[in-house]
């Protein structure tokens, strides 16, 4: 475990570099198959309207996925990441209309903790909607 | 229906060993578009501390998840899977999932709730290495909408 951040160099309130994520149909296509979750809300969008959804949605653990990426690539190694907790609070609908949707990530220090941990809490965002709560990792610093 | 509240506490036996490939983490990797060195690159892991490739943090989901099925799918606590929704999720590492590791889970009905006509459960996934060192916990709510009215 080597990670590039100092527990020194941080504050509460630190930022980590935000970054946003694009996912398509074909995003979600991929990673049905990599996660072997093909539940078809995540594909069909027949499916999707008759269980009532607006629109055929992305892999609750597909957001979860991309929001720690600003976590370990702040960090360096990810291997860093000892605790990390979301909650799914609203979907990310993917359009198939060739650009699909994006999800906003940002992150901040809310708490220095004892042996060099720290904790980050993240905002992901999608079509100006929070689509994940109470999105917090614990992570082991230099 | 409210599900039965005497299957808090249930323990399920642990799942036969999951074998974590590098292809697979790669797989894995490349469809949440991180193709980080540590994820694919062997040496890169090493420079790191790790034995080989480690998976990406939500990687073990699909492990814990598949494992959650033997409570999802129990005929006897009856949740209706059709409905299910994931509310919560959360992970605890002992260490990061690698390359090489063959991975048991053993899971456990937390929490059994009713609220508005929802079911919730909440599970527990302990995930163990083969030398029966813990790897990480995975938590996991689920709820199950209420019916819609006929």
């Amino acid at each position: 475990m080597t990670a590039s951040i100092a527990y020194g160099a941080v504050e509460v309130g630190t930022e980590l570099p935000a970054r946003s994520f694009p996912v398509t149909r074909a995003t979600l296509v991929q990673y049905a198959g990599a996660s072997g979750d093909f539940n078809p809300i995540h594909w069909n969008e027949k499916f999707a309207r008759e269980v009532g959804l607006p629109d055929v949605i992305a892999h609750g653990m597909f957001t979860m996925a991309e929001a720690i990426r600003v976590v370990t690539d702040w960090v360096g190694d990810p291997g860093a990441v000892v605790e990390y907790g979301v909650r799914f609070t609203k979907p990310v609908v993917v359009p198939n209309d060739g650009t699909g949707a994006l999800i906003e990530v940002s992150g901040k220090v809310a708490a220095k903790l004892d042996d060099n941990l720290v904790r980050v809490d993240l905002t992901a965002m999608s079509d100006g909607k929070k689509v994940l709560g109470m999105s917090r990792a614990v992570v082991r610093l230099a | 229906m409210a599900l039965d509240q005497s299957f808090v506490g249930r323990t399920y036996p642990p799942t036969p060993a999951y074998e974590v490939g590098r292809e697979k983490i790669r797989e894995f990797a490349e469809a949440v578009g991180d193709t980080g060195a540590a994820y694919v690159d062997p040496e890169a892991a090493k420079a790191l501390g790790h034995p080989d490739v480690i998976a990406p943090p939500t990687f073990v989901f699909s492990i814990t998840f598949r494992a959650a099925g033997q409570v999802i799918q129990d005929p006897q606590l009856g949740l209706d899977y059709s409905r299910v929704v994931h509310g919560d999720q959360k992970f605890a590492y002992t260490r990061p999932v690698r390359a090489g590791d063959r991975l048991t889970v053993t899971s456990t009905i937390e929490a059994i709730k009713s609220m508005a006509g929802n079911d919730i459960v909440d599970i527990r996934g302990e995930v163990h290495d083969e030398s029966g060192e813990h790897v990480v916990t995975a938590w996991t709510k689920l709820v199950a909408r209420a019916a819609e009215e006929a």
